[in-house]
């Protein structure tokens, strides 16, 4: 590895004054995108210098517990944001527990794979190789799972006629709900398919590029990132499939039956 | 025959009601005094309690999508989940009879977005009788038709062999040429008319 090339504190702000640019451009074309801006950005700088403190504490505590308890203060951020991301959501405990619960699984399930089997750090939970992977892992996670039930309650809400009619023609719950089920299915895997099909030819991911600019060898870079990107989309697919099924087996009932008063 | 004891939901019932084979009863009433809603809970498509038989047969003690191609409902709204009419539909000469029947011979290659009410409605009851339901439920089967697809309508119906069939209407004329008995719905709950 060779030596990387350290940031100074101004360079940071030099960079941002092509944020403040974009805020210009925005008052002048009237946009009023600039407040969002800067909200955004000031945001972004203090979660990023927090995440920065908690993770160089948790790295010298070097404690499984407290590596833990940031594992599922992620997870719990993650999760509200799939609760935000839907119009309409299961009612009670579902509309949380649902979304929550497979990306927790999925997340959780795949990252110890590959800190057990791949990485193999020691100990197998240390944080500097843990939270990062399942900051990752968490993260597409949750795009996926969020596109998936908001793709899935929508169209189930708006075609209850369609749903209706073939389960009054006999079919179950299963064949009525198919096709916006695999249509919700599809919406959820379709931004880590993208994401796989353009890495490496339309974009360099963040990961391996921070990688480079560290002084990793870009082939051992690669390594990381293709390990990363199978992680990735191995727990997306789980943490879909997990949501959207539940979500289907909820929003009917054992009598075959459309619940539409489990959504909101 | 088809016999309902002490059916509710939050919205309707007490209700109990038996049709015999062969005959058609009629239910009248006001627009949101629950009709359609005595036809879903029939058929099991809201939750209820109560007791419904067919020929003797409870629905509990077979599954529900067994129990909805014996009872067939045809609600007011039809449903359509393809883009082309026979993709709705299973290939065979018993389709193609139906179709012919309710005067849409060459309906299956038709786009379904461009089908008038009517025609939905009429495709809707030629889809349910293709199952050989065992009893029939219709929730405005002739609203939006004019006479000539009404007379072909009733017609079916008049053909469906020994299939108790309930038929909710707001045609009293219709009433009195199909139906053997007549109910009022009101608020939730079914009188006989006298």
């Amino acid at each position: 590895m060779t030596e990387y090339i350290a940031l100074s504190w101004l360079d940071l702000a030099a960079a941002s004054v092509f944020i403040a640019l974009n805020a210009l451009f925005s008052m002048l074309l009237s946009l009023r995108l600039e407040r969002q801006l800067l909200i955004a950005s000031l945001r972004m700088v203090m979660q990023l210098l927090l995440i920065g403190l908690i993770l160089k504490t948790v790295f010298a505590v070097a404690s499984p517990w407290l590596t833990l308890a940031v594992a599922l203060a992620m997870t719990a951020f993650a999760s509200r944001e799939i609760w935000a991301r839907q119009e309409r959501r299961l009612r009670g405990v579902w509309g949380f527990g649902l979304g929550a619960g497979t990306m927790a699984a999925a997340g959780m399930v795949v990252t110890v794979f590959a800190l057990t089997l791949q990485l193999e750090p020691v100990p197998w939970w240390s944080p500097r190789y843990a939270l990062p992977l399942f900051g990752m892992i968490l993260g597409n996670t949750m795009t996926g799972v969020s596109l998936g039930l908001d793709t899935l309650h929508g169209a189930v809400h708006r075609e209850r006629v369609a749903i209706e009619a073939q389960l009054l023609l006999g079919r179950t719950r299963w064949q009525a709900l198919g096709p916006v089920m695999r249509r919700a299915l599809r919406s959820g895997f379709t931004p880590i398919i993208n994401a796989m099909a353009a890495t490496g030819v339309v974009s360099l991911p963040g990961m391996m590029t921070g990688q480079i600019l560290s002084g990793v060898d870009p082939q051992e870079a690669v390594k990381y990132q293709l390990l990363v990107m199978f992680l990735i989309g191995g727990a997306t697919g789980l943490g879909v499939m997990g949501a959207v099924i539940g979500s289907v087996w909820r929003l009917t009932d054992a009598r075959h039956r459309l619940r539409l008063d489990r959504l909101r | 025959m088809l016999v309902v004891e002490d059916l509710r939901t939050p919205l309707i019932g007490p209700v109990s009601l038996s049709v015999g084979a062969g005959e058609c009863i009629a239910i009248l009433g006001a627009s949101g005094s629950g009709k359609s809603l005595l036809l879903r809970a029939i058929v099991d498509l809201d939750p209820n309690e109560g007791t419904v038989t067919l020929g003797g047969r409870s629905r509990e003690g077979m599954p529900a999508d067994e129990w909805r191609r014996r009872v067939a409902m045809v609600p007011a709204e039809s449903g359509w989940w393809a883009d082309r009419v026979g993709e709705h539909f299973a290939p065979g000469d018993d389709t193609d009879a139906l179709l012919a029947a309710v005067g849409l011979t060459d309906a299956r290659d038709w786009e379904v977005s461009r089908l008038s009410t009517g025609e939905r409605h009429r495709l809707a009851i030629a889809r349910a009788l293709l199952l050989r339901p065992d009893a029939l439920l219709l929730d405005e089967p002739t609203a939006a038709l004019d006479a000539e697809a009404t007379a072909r309508v009733e017609g079916l119906i008049a053909a469906r062999g020994e299939a108790p069939l309930i038929l909710v209407t707001h045609d009293r004329a219709q009433a009195g040429r199909l139906a053997t008995r007549c109910y009022v719905m009101t608020g939730g709950r079914l009188k006989a008319e006298a």
